[in-house]
């Protein structure tokens, strides 16, 4: 097997990525394209509508075909049932990123507070360890009767289910800087701004932006069923409309939709955090 | 005779005692003593005695339990920029580059100086502890043990302070990089007015460095019991030094404090009765003028690898 040493472990998984693509593609095609029997049918089964074409799982051949023809036009708009892939990938995302985004401006400057103080952290961890485990959704009823307004109502369910990690991230991250930065900080006279500016938040980011990748992955899991629920726009919307006009293939094609900008988001934000990241 | 630079009056450092009733546990008492200004003075201890605690007092990172530390007439109270600090695990920040580890502490010290300014201070003293050519651009993993005490050496000097504390600094370090390390400092002391005070485990380490070596009984109720006049001229270097008259003496005098009086002396009281530590000091038979009414400190001299 001299090929097998030539080849760098990147391309050999690149081919092997490929190879259980092609197979498991051909395995679902072939499953589907047979079955269905040529013997007539009888009475019975005529009166019971047997015959009816039988609405099942596409084949991904057709998938494919799906997928092309939504994302050579994802931005159509033709009224509220048949927008693009792209618009409705939008609405998800903006819900997502402005729940997020003040789960953020919240969770961290309070995760600061609680890492700094241990009076604060005894105070509102038993509020912290009541609230984390609540689904988001379980909020949804209290949410829509409160704001009164399906849209703001699915941004604060993502508010409520992305602040947690960062919040408990942060405050951790926070608590644990090492003393010595901390002495560094005192010994060169910075004040309390300065020192949690340029010495705990770069201490404490490569924890604090693993809350925040955390955080990213739960909202972009909440946000479909949070779609399923107010409805009118977004993935989520997309994904269940779909189910009901029995068009499995639009259904396929959006749950690959989702894996792929959750996969792209998740990769963002790692990004950031390897450039946070220190070796001691 | 007039107050010296430093001077550390009737400290204490007691702790609660961990049962309830018991008396209090006392790691060090009756603690006195004085630096000169431009001094650069060892202290030497086992383990436990307190020279952290002392030393952490001094940063103002800690407070004692009792007693006051006055430096240039003014009493200390918590940290300040006039007090540089370099730690034994150097303790610089790991996500910023040696140079930006720098340019925090001079942009600390003066906050009103331009970014060139900030950048240019920090290299005159990054150059003189030999770190440019690119390696000021490396985060402190990417540097040796000690190339980052350099950087932390380093940016102790940059703000320039009255009062440099060192907490063993090279004990971490291997002994040919140590020797070379303490050259650069002892190089870039000479010449300046700057008060060292330096913690130490290494006997040879205090004789070539320090103008006096302040000697702390074992603890619990650990004192500085002596204070001994090294009374070599510099410059010193390292292989010339052993051959002064006063060496081995010194040299013997510190090994038997710590292999034996350090005990023997533990929790007594005071020989002396102002507090302050016994001073001893050797007569140099080759030169019988004090070296401690006029040091002889030449601004320069050949650095010898």
């Amino acid at each position: 097997m001299d090929w097998n040493l030539r080849l760098s472990l990147r391309v050999r998984s690149i081919i092997l990525s490929l190879v259980i693509l092609v197979v498991s593609l051909g395995v679902w095609e072939l499953s589907i394209s047979t079955g269905g029997s040529d013997r007539p049918l009888t009475e019975y089964e005529i009166l019971t509508g047997g015959g009816a074409p039988k609405a099942g799982v596409p084949p991904p051949s057709d998938v494919i075909a799906k997928a092309y023809e939504e994302l050579s036009q994802p931005f159509y708009d033709n009224g509220p049932n048949d927008k693009g892939i792209g618009i409705q990938i939008g609405y998800s995302l903006y819900r997502v990123l402005s729940g997020y985004f003040l789960a953020a401006a919240i969770a961290i400057p309070v995760g600061f507070l609680i890492g700094m103080s241990p009076l604060m952290y005894r105070a509102l961890d038993p509020y912290i360890q009541i609230l984390k485990p609540i689904s988001p959704l379980a909020w949804m009823p209290l949410a829509l009767f409160v704001i009164q307004d399906s849209q703001a109502s699915a941004i604060f369910v993502i508010f409520i289910c992305s602040i947690w990690p960062m919040l408990i991230n942060t405050a951790f991250g926070v608590a644990g800087v090492r003393q010595d930065w901390v002495n560094v900080a005192r010994t060169h006279e910075l004040n309390n701004m300065r020192t949690a500016l340029t010495v705990i938040l770069p201490a404490a980011a490569p924890t604090i932006l693993t809350g925040m990748r955390i955080s990213i992955g739960i909202a972009w899991l909440v946000i479909v069923a949070a779609e399923m629920l107010v409805g009118g726009t977004g993935i989520g919307y997309y994904v269940w409309n779909e189910w009901n006009n029995l068009d499995l293939t639009s259904v396929i094609f959006s749950i690959i939709m989702i894996g792929f900008v959750g996969m792209v988001l998740d990769a963002f934000f790692g990004m950031i955090q390897r450039r946070v990241q220190y070796s001691e | 005779m007039t107050a010296p630079f430093l001077k550390i009056e009737q400290l204490a450092q007691r702790f609660p005692s961990p049962d309830k009733g018991g008396d209090q546990l006392t790691v060090f008492e009756n603690v006195n003593f004085g630096i000169e200004k431009g001094e650069f003075v060892c202290i030497i201890g086992h383990s436990g005695c307190g020279k952290s605690t002392i030393m952490n007092v001094l940063a103002g990172l800690g407070e004692a339990s009792e007693g006051v530390v006055v430096m240039d007439g003014r009493e200390v109270k918590g940290p300040s920029l006039d007090r540089g600090v370099v730690f034994q695990n150097y303790s610089l920040l790991p996500w910023l580059s040696a140079l930006k580890n720098v340019t925090f502490a001079v942009r600390a010290r003066h906050p009103g100086w331009s970014k060139e300014e900030v950048k240019a201070h920090s290299y005159k003293y990054l150059e003189l502890v030999g770190l440019t050519g690119g390696a000021e651009h490396r985060k402190p993993s990417q540097l040796s043990g000690g190339m980052r005490q350099r950087v932390s050496i380093a940016r102790a000097f940059a703000i320039q302070p009255k009062l440099l504390l060192l907490d063993e600094p090279f004990g971490a370090l291997d002994a040919l990089t140590r020797g070379s390390i303490q050259d650069e400092l002892l190089r870039i002391w000479q010449g300046t007015d700057l008060t060292v005070f330096m913690i130490t485990h290494d006997v040879d380490e205090a004789i070539y460095l320090a103008d006096r070596v302040l000697l702390m009984t074992n603890g619990p109720y650990a004192r500085v019991a002596e204070s001994v006049e090294v009374g070599i001229p510099r410059p010193r270097s390292r292989d010339e030094i052993v051959e002064h008259p006063n060496y081995y003496k010194v040299r013997n005098h510190l090994v038997h404090f710590l292999a034996r009086r350090s005990k023997e002396l533990a929790g007594k009281e005071h020989a002396s009765a102002n507090g302050q530590p016994e001073t001893v000091r050797f007569p140099d038979p080759q030169d019988e003028a004090s070296e401690r009414d006029e040091p002889v400190r030449p601004t320069l001299r050949a650095v010898n690898e």
